[in-house]
């Protein structure tokens, strides 16, 4: 039997759920927009459902201590298919006591934390490379194009950080972002065609008349930060991929 | 605009030869929706150099009256001066800030007219950004030597870091490149502040509110290369100093020659003694090492072909090897290509049953270094009986160490 789900934490959960429920034998858990690749197994497509994942949620609690449960909800964030998979088999395996999460010489545990790791990783690199611009009514802007959806893992820190003054950080790899008003933090989905990033160059919003001064006083210190006679390129882009130059005011390309 | 760029230009490069760019240990939080904390030690992004960069660090102002030979500042330099006045500072702080460019600043000066005159600007700035920006982002500041006791204790209530730089591992070695300046005179800054944090620690405990003080502790710098001390010297004023002073990081720079013609091309500062010096750093405070153990009499110099750990390893066969399924903490954490993350794995991974060989390899380990010390469930019989020489060419033959790529370009040269 092969399971299809809609991708969310929520289904992911159900899914065990209803692995239970019916005592299916199930091979395969897939997002239901790869069905096609099913040819001959039957499937079972998943309802997701809050009350339904809340019980499996409370079960992992149970089940695994706080770094797990964390490694459980990272290595989902990863949007991997073959992780997502792993991931239930796993959940399976713990609610029936066959795996035990500390032993790391076990190959499906070991690629979960794994995968946590790196997610970790870049939610990480992401509370370092965020990058706000003033626009003029105030409002700190931030676009993020991360390889896995880590939004929901630094909000707390940017709420807190920077409780005082409005911010949205936006996802434009997700179309989604989050904003702050400096009260609440709101869900905003797929933003107004003119603020995602293909109207660039024409900045669509208006900035704060400053923000050029900053910008470019910020380029100007990255410059001179580098001492000439110590130059190593394969390192800066170690730390530095360029996959995330685009974002970065201190290495975009300037378009002036 | 022009100004200020040309400003932050002149005041951003010559601080840049201070390496601190360390911007944890703090506990700082946000309060009453103020602005910023300073508790999670973020580099927010990298010289190309590979650096990392976390804070502003920039000086007040670069004019300068005395003249330490090792300086870019000294005043017999003939470079361009300038000065930020107190409210720029704080405006550059606070927007760099806010647009998450860095973790806080890093301020320090030259000596304008005298210590006092110099340090109670600092103290403006401190005390501006804590309690009118209520900024509550890192804050290091590089403490003026010469300066009274009242301002370096009023700056301790504000900033989260506070360092004073001994510039060179031995006093005769300052004396030689700074006559005015002394070992003695970087004591007297380093015991104050380290009094009044124990003074602080203890009212907390009686007191909920008593306010933080210097809360991310002291650190120190010392210039390599530039005076003739060997690295045993080097790394016994630095274990003194971390005993003594409590202090909570100890830097090395290497010596870069500031030249005035630039007819000749690039000096390479002494990279990888540098890198070595760190890594017995490293050692001796997370590793439980004693300095003595690697740099001593017999041995005043660290070994620049292997890192430290592995050079301790090759002089010490006779503890090897160990073995990975009953060898205790300590002894696994000696393990060259075992690291402290590492080893809590195995003594995790050992209670479900006797380690192999592929299942060090996944769990992280540098198989092909630490094989030669270490015994595993399905070791074959023989390896272990290697020379000390054996074992060192088959490591270097093996690959370069996990940095030498990052040097391959400098160490071609020579
Ligand atoms: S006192 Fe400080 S700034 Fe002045 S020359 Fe000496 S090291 Fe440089």
């Amino acid at each position: 039997m092969i399971y299809l789900f809609d991708k969310s934490f929520e289904g992911l959960l159900s899914a065990v759920f209803d692995r239970f429920e019916y005592r299916h034998d199930v091979s395969r858990l897939l997002p239901a927009d790869q069905a096609q690749q099913v040819l001959f197994e039957e499937t079972h497509t998943v309802y997701s459902s809050s009350a339904k994942s809340e019980r499996v949620w409370k079960g992992i609690q149970a089940k695994a201590d706080a770094a797990w449960q964390r490694i459980i909800y990272c290595a989902f964030l990863s949007e991997l298919t073959e992780v997502h998979h792993t991931l239930f088999m796993v959940l399976v395996r713990l609610f029936a006591g066959q795996v035990n999460l500390k032993n790391f010489g076990d190959a499906t545990v070991l690629l979960l934390s794994q995968t946590a790791k790196k997610v970790e990783r870049e939610k990480h690199r992401m509370k370092a490379f965020i990058r706000f611009e003033k626009s003029e009514d105030g409002m700190y802007f931030a676009r993020i194009a991360p390889d896995f959806n880590v939004i929901p893992l630094i909000i707390t820190f940017f709420k807190n950080r920077y409780a005082d003054q409005p911010w949205i950080i936006y996802d434009q790899k997700r179309l989604y972002g989050v904003l702050y008003d400096t009260d609440q933090v709101h869900h905003i989905r797929k933003l107004p065609e003119d603020l995602s990033d293909h109207m660039l160059p024409d900045k669509p919003v208006q900035m704060d008349e400053d923000e050029t001064l900053y910008a470019t006083l910020w380029r100007d210190y990255f410059k001179s930060t580098n001492i000439e006679a110590r130059k190593n390129p394969k390192l800066h882009r170690q730390h530095v991929p360029k996959r995330y130059w685009h974002l970065l005011t201190e290495k975009k390309i300037i378009w002036e | 605009m022009e100004r200020i760029r040309e400003k932050l230009s002149i005041l951003a490069d010559a601080a840049k030869y201070d390496v601190s760019c360390s911007s944890s240990g703090s506990k700082r939080k946000n309060t009453d929706k103020g602005i910023g904390d300073a508790s999670n030690g973020i580099c927010h992004t990298y010289t190309e150099d590979g650096r990392c960069v976390s804070l502003l660090k920039i000086l007040l102002t670069n004019y300068c009256i005395y003249d330490c030979a090792f300086c870019v500042s000294r005043s017999s330099n003939d470079i361009k001066r300038a000065a930020f006045t107190v409210d720029e500072v704080v405006e550059l702080t606070m927007n760099f800030y806010r647009r998450n460019y860095i973790e806080g600043l890093f301020l320090s000066s030259g000596i304008f007219k005298n210590a006092d005159y110099t340090m109670e600007r600092l103290l403006k700035i401190v005390k501006k950004l804590r309690t009118e920006e209520r900024y509550n982002g890192y804050i290091h500041l590089k403490t003026i030597p010469g300066a009274s006791e009242e301002l370096i204790n009023e700056a301790g209530l504000y900033v989260d870091r506070m360092s004073i730089n001994l510039e060179m591992p031995t006093e005769e070695g300052l004396k030689k490149v700074a006559p005015e300046k002394s070992h003695e005179a970087v004591k007297r800054p380093l015991g104050i502040v380290q009094n009044k944090i124990q003074q602080f620690r203890e009212e907390r405990k009686l007191i909920k509110h008593v306010p933080r003080f210097v809360p991310a502790g002291q650190s120190t710098q010392m210039v390599i290369g530039a005076t003739p001390e060997n690295d045993m010297q080097i790394m016994h004023t630095a274990s003194a100093y971390y005993k003594n002073f409590s202090l909570k990081r100890v830097y090395y720079s290497g010596y870069i020659p500031i030249r005035t013609d630039d007819v000749l091309p690039v000096v390479q500062p002494p990279l990888m003694r540098e890198h070595r010096l760190y890594q017995t750093d490293w050692l001796l405070r997370f590793y439980g090492f004693n300095v003595h153990e690697l740099l001593n009499e017999k041995h005043p110099d660290l070994d620049m072909q292997v890192d430290p750990k592995l050079m301790w390893a090759l002089r010490n066969m006779h503890c090897f090897p160990v073995d990975i399924n009953t060898a205790d903490f300590q002894s696994l954490l000696r393990v060259p290509g075992i690291g402290r993350q590492s080893v809590q794995k195995i003594l995790e991974a050992r209670k479900f049953g006797r380690l192999r060989i592929d299942q060090l390899r996944k769990l992280g380990i540098a198989y092909n270094r630490a094989q030669y010390f270490i015994v595993c469930a399905d070791t074959p019989v023989g390896l272990g009986s290697l020379q000390e020489h054996q074992v060192r060419s088959r490591i270097l033959s093996l690959g370069k160490s996990k940095y030498a790529p990052a040097f391959s370009t400098q160490l071609s040269l020579f």
